[in-house]
């Protein structure tokens, strides 16, 4: 088994406190390098690492520091994204329930690379409990002199503000979350601009994930290398993967990079509940296109793999569904929350997402028409890299993908003017 | 004014002060209104218009756009059902079915004695322990209809 690099804490009683963190070696990191080491050489740092984002995009997280004008006259900003909205993926919560204090310290250090004084965390609205942990650990960070002013008497300031969001899952697109944290309705902005160039507040911004910026102590305390030394060559580090639906255990599970699916499904999660057997697995979250049994037979999980049926690591969310549920329902419920969460502000993906729930549910309800298929297809084709945010891709992806490779079962349906399941 | 409390006002000012700009704080008043008040009428989010010297309707738009602003009275237990599909393909859906015939309200409604309001909500961002359910501010985990039943028992006495 690889060294934890994210959870090597939460297994101890109160491994929220300060207390505990910093009996653990925590706030370490921040001390070898707050005032001793120059900004520039931890981005450095960073981008030797490897380490890449864990929100879904899996965009290299020193690559995207380096692009923060350091002369820039205006204000920096940091956010992070706590907003999980994407289904499937709780990965996030449980690194804020049991080790907040590395989060913290992750935002810390990253702020101190990148010239921010002023750092967000944009948590969702549902996670109060989660919340209330979050503000008592930045409350004891700041007791404890690693936020405010003079940070352990370095000189250097840092306020990190706590934002709750409020129920939408677009908020979770970097630029709507800029827009949530500005008090706007969670529309995205246009790109370009990009957030490292006018982010909030006008400012040069970075907006990193949770998991992303919880690896930070570690790559500055262990060292770049002993990061990537994990994983894979494109892929470094762990990855926290969040298992649900019909396995035996479901849970979040640290694994390096390059772990095989299969492996996590039936040893890491105990195989499929009840011995039922395996029908499609999603493999990163709800956007991402499902996967068949055949496909993740040799299904490396790292951000190079590559299958026919196209694979994508997403945020780290694997749903595993068995062979009871119908497809044709599946997509439905999929599409459903697409069309619930389309802002509205683009026409493809407002009339798109609301379009193909309607169809859907129609068919999954016996209405099925001959040329449904193809019509959802083409719907989705008018929507995929037509939209101004990446949620009109994210609606399609999984539809193309169901509609495809499930494609027996919508005709069943059609034909037989009914849900077989 | 005089429809919010003097202590939220406050609480409000200075929550906008943490933040660069005093809009900003929006969000965190509409939450601090609705403690207080349950929901969001007209004459609550116009009084946070004054306070954070907003237009009108900055606030009613930023409050319609988000799902967990209420503009209706609440019931006392806001019941919300996760029925994406890590809950659903394992007994989400039965559950939150099941709650509308205990009920006999729909999605968005609440229980004439104003006991129970019921949501059926997308992803809660817990799946490891579907199917999910939130009532008020916690989780309630690993359910069935039998331990929703013996939820749902415990909270009318
Ligand atoms: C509709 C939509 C929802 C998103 N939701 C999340 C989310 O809940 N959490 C997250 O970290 N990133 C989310 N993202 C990705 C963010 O825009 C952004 O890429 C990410 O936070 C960057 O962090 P990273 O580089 O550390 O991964 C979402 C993107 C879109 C388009
Ligand atoms: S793609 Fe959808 S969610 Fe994104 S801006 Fe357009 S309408 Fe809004
Ligand atoms: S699908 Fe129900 S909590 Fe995620």
């Amino acid at each position: 088994m690889t060294e934890a690099v994210l959870l090597s804490r939460v297994e101890l009683k109160n491994s929220h406190t300060l207390k505990v963190y910093e009996e653990n070696e925590g706030y370490q990191p921040l001390k070898k390098v707050l005032g001793k080491v120059e900004p520039g050489v931890i981005i450095d740092d960073i981008k030797e690492s490897g380490l890449r984002g864990r929100g879904g995009a899996g965009f290299p997280a020193g690559v995207k520091w380096g692009f923060i004008d350091k002369d820039s006259p205006k204000t920096k900003y940091l956010a992070c994204n706590a907003d999980e909205g994407e289904p499937g993926t709780f990965k996030d919560r449980l690194l804020m329930m049991e080790d907040p204090h590395q989060l913290i310290e992750g935002i810390i250090i990253s702020s101190y690379a990148i010239g921010v004084e002023t750092a967000f965390i944009y948590i969702r609205g549902e996670y109060h409990k989660e919340a209330d942990i979050l503000d008592a650990a930045i409350a004891e960070a700041y007791k404890g002199g690693y936020l405010g002013k003079n940070i352990q008497g370095t000189g250097y300031d840092l306020e990190l503000i706590l934002h709750r969001g409020a129920g939408s899952y677009v908020c979770g697109d970097e630029t709507a979350l800029m827009e949530s944290i500005e008090g706007h309705r969670g529309n995205p902005r246009l790109k370009p601009p990009f957030p490292a160039v006018v982010g909030l507040y006008g400012g040069p911004t970075v907006i990193n994930n949770v998991e992303t910026l919880s690896a930070i102590p570690f790559i500055i305390s262990k060292g770049a290398e002993a990061y990537s030394a994990i994983g894979t060559e494109k892929s470094a580090g762990t990855k926290l993967f969040c298992v649900s639906g019909n396995v035996n255990n479901p849970g979040v599970y640290e694994l390096p990079l390059g772990f095989p699916m299969k492996k996590l499904i039936y040893e890491v999660c105990g195989g499929m509940k009840e011995g039922r057997k395996l029908k499609g697995v999603i493999p990163g979250g709800s956007s991402t296109p499902i996967l068949l049994p055949d496909e993740i037979e040799d299904l490396e999980l790292a951000y190079e793999s590559a299958t026919p049926g196209g694979f994508m690591l997403g945020s780290g969310a694997v749903i595993v569904i068995d062979d009871r549920w119908c497809m044709v329902k599946i997509a439905a419920r999929l599409a459903k929350f697409y069309a619930h969460e389309s802002c509205g502000q683009c026409t493809p993906c407002r009339e798109g997402t609301t379009w193909t729930y309607k169809i859907l549910k129609r068919i999954e309800a016996g209405g099925g028409q001959e040329g449904d298929p193809e019509l959802l297809l083409d719907i989705q084709d008018n929507m995929f890299g037509k939209t101004l945010c990446p949620l009109g891709d994210a609606a399609a992806m999984p539809i193309i993908a169901i509609v495809e490779k499930f494609r027996d079962e919508f005709d069943q349906h059609i034909k037989e003017a009914r849900c077989p399941y | 004014m005089g429809n919010l409390s003097d202590s939220s006002i406050k609480e409000i000012k200075k929550i906008a002060e943490k933040y660069p700009t005093t809009e900003s704080a929006l969000l965190p008043a509409l939450y601090i209104a609705q403690r207080e008040k349950g929901w969001l009428a007209k004459e609550t989010m116009d009084d946070i218009a004054d306070v954070l010297e907003l237009p009108k309707v900055r606030v009613y738009g930023v409050a319609t756009f988000y799902t967990m602003y209420y503009k209706k009275p609440m019931g006392k237990y806001v019941i919300q059902v996760c029925t994406n599909v890590s809950c659903m393909i394992t007994g989400g859906e039965e559950i939150y079915e099941h709650l509308i015939k205990v009920f006999g309200i729909k999605s968005g409604e609440t229980t004439g004695d104003g006991l129970f309001s019921l949501l059926e909500v997308e992803c809660l961002g817990n799946c490891g322990n579907a199917p999910v359910m939130q009532i008020n501010e916690d989780f309630y985990e690993n359910l069935t209809i039998k331990v929703v039943d013996e939820i749902i028992a415990k909270l009318k006495k």
